[in-house]
C-alpha cells in the first residue's frame, strides 16, 4: 500500500470505524456500499483529503462512487494533485 | 403519452429490485383507533385481528384518550376545519399561539413556532439560522430528517461518533475558525432507545462556543422527572439553543411538530423556515387536541410514571427471558437479533401470537444491527406486557434464542 493510500486507510479507520469494531479496512474494502462510511459523514473524508493535499475536490466529483474504496479515494486525489 | 412504457418498465425493475432485497415496506391496515390494543388486516384481505400493540410512539397513551377526542371534537366546532392557509396569510389563529406559548412554558425555552411536522421543522431550521460561514456538528445516528434539513443549508456539515464526546471536542476545536458551530443531536435516539450525554455535550459547547440543538421527538412529555425531555432528565434546562418536537408521538400522536428555544432563534425561522412559509398552518382540530395534551401532561406525571414502571418491568421481562436487550432507560427497547430475516420471522411469529412488533434491518439499522424495535406506552397494562413477553418466549424458545448472547446468536444464524 502506498503512503498515499495508507494516509487515506488510516484516516478512515480512525475517523470512521468505532472503539472495538476490529473490522479490516484494505485498498478494495468497500467504505460506503459496505456500511462503513455513510455519504453523510463522507464530508469529513473530503475535506481531510483537501487539507493534507492542498487540493479542492468539485461537490460533483466528490461521489459516493469515487469514495467508495481506498483504491477509487486515491485515484481521485491523484486528478488534483501530483502525488504517487 | 408522456409516461411511456419505457418509464413504467424501469419503475417497475426498481420496484422489483426492492422487493427481491427484501427492502419493500408494506403498509398494515387497522381497523380501529390507536391503542393499547388494535385490530390489525394482516396479510391484507384477511379478516382483522386484536392484537397488543408494541410498536407505536403512543408512548403517553394519549392518541385516543377520551379528553382529547373530545377537545378535538370542540375545536372542530368552534374553529372550523381547515384555514386554507399558511400561518402568515391567514392562517394563525388564536389557539396556535396559545399553543406555541404552551410549550414555551412546557420545554423551559423563550419562544416557540409550530411547523406541520417535525420533519418541516428539521427540513427547515437549520437552513433558516445558519450560513456559509458556520458549521453544524451533528452526531453520526440523528434522525433522517435532521440529515435531510442539514443537506438543505449552506454551512459546513460535519458529524461525531454517537455519544464519543472525545471526538466531538475534536469537532470542536477543529472548527474555531467558523463564526458559529451548532452542535447537533437527538435527545433520544429512535433505534437504539439510548440517550444523548446533554450535560456533557452543553459542556464542551459552552467551552468552545458552540450553539446546542436537541431533538426531543422521542423524549418530549416523558423523559424526566417532569416530562419535559432530556434537557431535564440531564439538568440543562434552559441551556438549550434549539429544540425541535413533534405532536405525532406521545404528544397526541396526530401530526405538528415545533421549533423552540432561543426567541431569535425561532423568529428566524417564522422568517425563513420554507417549510413553515410554504406550508399550510396546522389544523384547528389538532391544536384543539394537542392544548388539552398540554393541560393533561402539565397538571400531572402521573401517565409518565406509569410509562416508567413499564418500561422497567418490561426490560425486566424480557431479560428474564433471556433476550438479548439494548440496556437502557427509555421506552424504546430494542430485541437484538442481528440477522436480518430472523427479525422478519421472529416479529412474524410474534404476530402469530397476538403480538404486533415490527422487525428493523438494513438500511433502517446499519447490517448485522437487525433487531425487533419494542416500544411501550403507558396506555398498556400489566396484562398485555406478561402476555407479549409469554409470546415473546414462546417465540424465542421455538427459534433457539433464549439465552444466547450476540455471538452465539450471529453464530447459529449469520450476519
Amino acid at each position: 500500500m502506498d503512503e498515499l493510500k495508507k494516509a487515506v486507510r488510516d484516516y478512515v479507520v480512525k475517523e470512521y470505524l468505532e472503539d472495538g469494531d476490529d473490522r479490516e479496512v484494505r485498498e478494495d474494502t468497500p467504505l460506503i456500499t459496505g456500511g462503513i462510511v455513510d455519504s453523510f459523514s463522507m464530508v469529513s473524508l473530503k475535506r481531510f483529503l483537501e487539507r493534507k493535499y492542498s487540493i479542492q475536490i468539485p461537490d460533483a466529483q466528490a461521489t459516493p462512487q469515487a469514495f467508495d474504496t481506498v483504491n477509487s479515494i486515491a485515484d481521485l486525489v491523484r486528478k488534483f494533485t501530483n502525488v504517487v | 403519452m408522456a409516461y411511456a412504457s419505457k418509464a413504467r418498465e424501469w419503475y417497475k425493475g426498481e420496484l422489483e429490485t426492492l422487493r427481491s432485497q427484501g427492502l419493500f415496506k408494506q403498509e398494515r391496515f387497522i381497523h380501529s383507533p390507536q391503542g393499547a390494543e388494535i385490530e390489525v388486516e394482516f396479510p391484507t384481505g384477511k379478516p382483522p385481528k386484536r392484537v397488543i400493540n408494541m410498536c407505536a410512539n403512543n408512548y403517553l397513551g394519549l392518541s385516543s384518550h377520551p379528553e382529547v377526542v373530545a377537545a378535538a371534537h370542540a375545536g372542530l366546532d368552534v374553529r372550523g376545519y381547515g384555514m386554507s392557509s399558511v400561518r402568515f396569510i391567514c392562517g394563525t389563529q388564536d389557539i396556535h399561539r396559545e399553543l406555541e406559548s404552551k410549550l414555551t412554558t412546557f420545554l423551559g425555552t423563550e419562544d416557540t413556532l409550530l411547523f406541520p411536522s417535525c420533519m418541516d421543522a428539521n427540513a427547515g431550521v437549520f437552513e433558516a439560522v445558519l450560513s456559509e460561514q458556520d458549521v453544524m456538528i451533528a452526531d453520526r445516528l440523528v434522525h433522517a430528517s435532521i440529515v435531510d434539513g442539514m443537506r438543505l443549508c449552506k454551512a459546513m456539515t460535519d458529524t461525531f461518533k454517537h455519544s464519543d464526546m472525545e471526538h466531538l471536542e475534536e469537532k470542536l476545536q477543529e472548527h474555531q475558525d467558523k463564526r458559529f458551530r451548532m452542535v447537533i443531536t437527538d435527545g433520544v435516539f429512535s433505534m437504539d432507545g439510548d440517550l444523548a450525554k446533554l450535560d456533557e455535550i452543553v459542556r464542551l459547547a459552552e467551552k468552545y462556543d458552540a450553539m446546542v440543538f436537541v431533538d426531543e421527538s422521542h423524549a418530549s412529555g416523558f423523559i424526566g422527572k417532569t416530562g419535559r425531555g432530556t434537557h431535564e432528565h440531564c439538568g440543562v434546562v434552559g441551556r438549550i439553543d434549539i429544540i425541535t418536537t413533534t405532536l405525532g408521538k406521545a404528544l397526541g400522536g396526530a401530526s405538528g411538530g415545533c421549533v423552540s428555544g432561543r426567541a431569535e432563534l425561532v423568529e428566524m425561522c417564522r422568517q425563513r423556515a420554507r417549510p413553515y412559509l410554504f406550508s399550510n398552518t396546522v389544523a384547528p382540530v389538532i391544536v384543539s387536541g394537542a392544548l388539552k395534551v398540554m393541560d393533561l401532561i402539565s397538571a400531572t406525571t402521573e401517565r409518565r410514571d406509569k410509562l416508567e414502571w413499564n418500561t422497567k418491568y418490561w426490560r425486566s421481562l424480557l431479560t428474564e427471558a433471556g433476550l438479548d436487550i439494548k440496556a437502557g432507560e427509555s421506552p424504546i427497547v430494542p430485541v437484538m437479533l442481528y440477522n436480518a430475516k430472523l427479525a422478519q420471522d421472529v416479529a412474524r411469529g410474534l404476530f402469530d401470537e397476538g403480538i404486533y412488533a415490527v422487525g428493523f434491518f438494513f438500511p433502517v439499522v446499519a447490517k448485522g444491527q437487525a433487531r425487533i424495535r419494542t416500544q411501550l406506552s403507558a396506555a398498556h397494562e400489566k396484562r398485555h406486557l406478561d402476555a407479549a413477553a409469554a409470546a415473546f418466549r414462546k417465540v424465542g424458545a421455538t427459534h433457539g434464542i433464549l439465552g444466547l448472547n450476540k455471538n452465539q446468536i450471529v453464530e447459529k444464524f449469520g450476519l
